[in-house]
């Protein structure tokens, strides 16, 4: 019908019938196109009783309509309004008509578009095309889909999607009303690897009434259980670095502060909160004065919050810790003091309540490795940077001017003096350093989790857990802590839930410091004091 | 000139006492939200929607001849400071009426206090049920109102037709009553105890990496599985962050919350959230003159005080709207009491109505001292609004003690007088 309106001469009873059955098309640009989809058809799809557009769909798909392909990726990308009872494409980068309705799409009708969708590429000539429809589908194989996986499996010439489409072809006879074909279907499926077959066979096991498909299934089960095994190990090892990770950022400015100069710095905290404000504050900047690289602005954060850390440490150190040196207790009211007066400080800058601190782009979503096994790219980022900021300071702890003065200054304080060190300046540049890696770790901090006045809060019992079980003194110790802390939380956290596994390692932290109160990895000898 | 000074003295004393002889020429509404700390994300905006209404009722002319005057507290999402706030209002600020809470933690925590000094508040969030005191007025959601309609979505063949429940919430007590009725609840529907996992975290958990890992692991062991989140407060913004970036699609595993509305959407790029559902009795996205007027009022006020965040970009919410209807509801009783007594209040509180922005005209029960609500189930869209997928087709009566719990059996559907 539709090709009429493509047609030069249309009658006015033809645009009569035209409106009358809906299809306003609202061809913007004069984009004619082919339709052969009903408007009908089209209207039923688009809005309407779940089951009743459903169906709609399903005979759309059957008829084998060119049209359909190009409506619902108009429905799914929202280009499509109701009014009156009619289905109008918009066309892109037109203005809907106000008065329409957008239709409703619910997870169900996503669902059944998606798969028609694909359905319709599983034809196509493009292989990459091919590829995506069938990864898509391979959540939706079921019974009625059949002839269509057999149809394309019949046109596909290449080796590694035929193997795909046999397993799709498997799962949908595992329907099959011949315990042969089911036997058979259940065996062919045994080399797979993808949960969701798993969870199409268990439901088929329930209702399996031969003998010989049950056992059949229930191997095929269990060897795909067996793979999928692997995948949830990596994915809970993978969890526990990570985690690993952020508590060792979290923990390494403190293995300075607290491990080499012996400052209980309850402000530590704090420090990544600044770190963290400072990215926020050189994102807003970006998004005020550069909103098109705004993908690049944790380049600028990174050092802007190592710089705001590090002076806020080092004003830290010269104001107050400096007199304080060899006193614990009081250096411990007065951090914490300075903690108080840092929270409130953005508290009145910035709000009692969390800014929002947005991933850019290339930190969103994950590498699915494995169907079960997603690496989320920030969490690989934070590993990654946790790994560079650990042999960054080792080297240079361990390789310059600045560490030796400081190993020499932490360790023997009246010598490093009399060989001319100036021992106060060293002070202040090693706090500057400890609080300048903190900000670095309450930057990265930004990226997974929320920024607000008491982010520190939360952290700073952590932070000193790592430094305290991995022996005060040890950067190596404090790796190990932080990476062994992480996998332990997260193994328990699987086991017995996310409250539970909190106290189970605060207990466990108490027992350790019990019988080494120095630590896991303490120092020998007399070195310690 | 010893006298003349003492005779002045008098008479500026009684001055300043005039005033307090008088009970002053304002009444006074404690308003008792959390503005700092992990509930803070959701709660601030309460505090600013009741001072809009305050605005607007004084507007008007304010009540029985006199202004109202707004006295702000922060509790800091810190539960015994609630308590503590809420005796400063009543005994120190004599205020008439207290607007807040947003936890079941913290309303239990202020509870004895208004009981005690039998005060009034109003409590505008969904909750568990299991508590009827005549002291609270709840303008939220009772189990039945959002709970039990969500889960019966997510079961039906337009939800998704699951038969597996993962249920996942912050560890106090909504989270675990609620989560105690729906099994009850889909025990009552067939379904066992091997098909539910349940599984909290603490308030302010940011690592979701290993309950997103689980979820994946218990829906790959069988039929259609889904979430049911109960989680509160800025944990929401890491838990979909992880499931967004882990690729747990709504088409697979539909994630269904109770405590995640516009607002605490906000932070979160919801393109990958797409489908992911909430159930509420209040949209923005409803359509409606009531509704455009609400958030029309509620934009103006934004940009005219400077919200930070809403003046850019204004969002409503349900809580938001339920705070509107109970202060404007508790107007109408000051109105028809001819006082602010609580007792009286009470009483004239009993059946009022009045149009909800959701559309409906909302009407306080005679006798429960709930609102009688319709039910909307949304969609997350990708620019962080909900899509309507849902609704009850008229308001529905609350139902504080769930009948899905057995010693439930006979309790009286009014609070002990």
């Amino acid at each position: 019908m539709l090709r009429a309106l493509g047609a030069a001469r249309v009658s006015l009873a033809w645009i009569f019938m035209i409106k009358r059955l809906l299809l306003g098309w609202l061809l913007a640009l004069g984009a004619v196109s082919a339709w052969a989809l009903s408007p009908e058809l089209a209207s039923r799809i688009a809005a309407g009783e779940g089951d009743d557009r459903v169906a709609a769909l399903q005979q759309a798909l059957a008829a084998g309509d060119e049209s359909l392909g190009p409506f619902l990726r108009a429905l799914q990308d929202g280009r499509v309004r109701v009014k009156g009872g009619q289905a109008l494409v918009i066309a892109e980068g037109v203005m809907a008509p106000a008065d329409a309705e957008e239709p409703m799409l619910n997870n169900r009708m996503r669902r059944e578009i998606e798969a028609a969708l694909a359905g319709l590429d599983l034809l196509s000539k493009d292989r990459a095309t091919r590829a995506k429809a069938l990864a898509t589908l391979r959540d939706a194989a079921d019974a009625s889909k059949l002839a269509l996986f057999e149809k394309a499996l019949a046109a596909e010439s290449d080796g590694e999607l035929r193997s795909q489409l046999n397993s799709l072809v498997a799962g949908a006879k595992l329907s099959s009303a011949d315990p042969g074909q089911r036997r058979a279907a259940a065996a062919e499926l045994a080399g797979s690897a993808d949960p969701a077959t798993r969870a199409l066979l268990l439901e088929k096991l329930g209702a399996e009434t031969d003998p010989g498909a049950k056992v059949a299934m229930q191997r095929t089960v269990d060897n795909i259980g067996a793979r999928l095994a692997w995948g949830e190990r990596a994915q809970l090892l993978f969890s526990g670095l990570s985690l690993g990770s952020v508590l060792l950022l979290v923990a390494l400015g403190l293995a300075i502060t607290y491990g080499l100069m012996g400052v209980i710095n309850m402000a530590h905290g704090e420090l990544l909160m600044v770190g963290a404000y400072a990215t926020y504050c050189v994102q807003q900047g970006f998004r005020a004065w550069a909103p098109g690289a705004f993908d690049y602005y944790l380049w600028v954060a990174l050092p802007a919050s190592f710089l705001a850390a590090a002076l806020v440490g080092a004003a830290m150190e010269r104001t107050v810790i400096r007199w304080l040196y060899g006193r614990p207790l009081e250096t411990l009211l007065a951090t914490w003091g300075i903690s108080l007066v840092l929270m409130q400080a953005v508290r009145t800058l910035f709000g009692a309540q969390n800014v929002a601190v947005e991933n850019p782009s290339w930190l969103s979503g994950g590498w699915a490795l494995l169907p079960n096994f997603t690496l989320p790219y920030n969490r690989l980022a934070i590993l990654a940077f946790a790994a560079l900021v650990l042999v960054g300071m080792a080297l240079l702890l361990a390789k310059t001017r600045l560490g030796l003065m400081v190993r020499g200054v932490t360790q023997n304080r009246r010598m490093a003096a009399c060989v001319g060190v100036n021992t106060a300046r060293v002070d202040t540049l090693a706090f500057a350093l400890g609080s300048g890696i903190a900000g670095l770790a309450g930057c990265a901090l930004s990226q997974i989790g929320n920024v607000g006045p008491d982010l520190g809060q939360s952290y700073i019992v952590d932070a000193f857990m790592v430094v305290v079980l991995g022996g005060v003194g040890q950067l190596a110790g404090t790796v190990y802590a932080g990476l062994g802390l992480g996998v332990l939380s997260k193994l328990l956290e699987g086991w017995q839930g996310a409250v539970l596994a909190k106290i189970a390692l605060l207990m466990l932290l108490v027992l350790v410091i019990q019988k080494k109160p120095q630590g896991l990895f303490a120092l020998k000898g007399r070195a310690v004091e | 000139m010893l006298r003349r000074s003492a005779l002045a003295l008098a008479a500026a004393a009684s001055l300043f006492a005039a005033p307090a002889a008088f009970a002053a020429d304002t009444i006074k509404v404690g308003v008792l939200h959390s503005l700092s700390g992990t509930m803070a994300i959701s709660e601030t905006v309460l505090k600013d929607t009741v001072l809009m209404a305050i605005d607007e009722i004084n507007a008007k002319g304010g009540l029985l001849g006199k202004k109202l005057e707004p006295v702000v507290v922060d509790p800091a999402s810190n539960w015994p400071l609630f308590a503590e706030k809420a005796k400063q209002l009543i005994s120190q600020d004599k205020v008439a009426v207290v607007f807040g809470c947003w936890t079941s933690v913290s309303r239990k925590s202020v509870l004895p206090v208004f009981e005690q000094t039998n005060s009034l508040l109003f409590y505008p969030v969904q909750y568990e049920g299991e508590e009827l005191s005549k002291n609270v007025f709840y303008t939220g959601a009772a189990p039945n109102q959002q709970a039990i309609p969500a889960v019966e979505y997510l079961m039906s063949k337009d939800g998704g037709g699951a038969k597996r429940f993962v249920l996942l919430g912050t560890d106090y007590v909504y989270p675990r009553t609620t989560n105690k009725i729906l099994r009850a609840f889909l025990h009552s529907k067939g379904i066992t105890d091997a098909d539910i996992i349940e599984d909290y975290t603490p308030f302010g958990h940011a690592d979701y990496q290993s309950i997103i890992a689980k979820i994946k692991k218990f829906a790959a062991e069988g039929k259609k599985t889904a979430v049911v989140s109960t989680i509160n407060g800025d944990s929401n913004v890491p838990f979909y962050k992880e499931l967004g970036n882990q690729g747990l699609k709504a088409t697979d595993v539909p994630v269904v919350a109770f405590s995640v509305g516009e607002e605490e959407l906000r932070g979160v790029d919801t393109k990958p959230l797409q489908g992911h559902l909430a159930a509420w009795n209040y949209f923005m996205s409803i359509k409606g003159s009531a509704n455009d007027a609400f958030i029309k009022k509620w934009s103006d006020y934004a940009k005219a005080k400077g919200i930070a965040g809403h003046k850019d970009k204004p969002l409503t919410n349900d809580p938001m709207e339920a705070t509107y209807i109970g202060i404007n509801m508790w107007a109408q009783a000051v109105k028809k009491a001819g006082s602010t007594d609580t007792d009286k209040v009470i009483a004239a509180m009993a059946g009022q109505t009045f149009p909800a922005p959701s559309g409906i005209t909302s009407k306080m029960d005679e006798k429960n001292h709930h609102l009688h609500k319709s039910v909307f189930i949304g969609e997350v869209k990708a620019d962080g609004q909900f899509n309507v997928v849902w609704k009850t087709p008229g308001p529905v009566k609350a139902q504080p003690w769930s009948p899905f719990i057995p010693e439930n059996k006979g309790k009286k559907d009014e609070p002990a007088k």
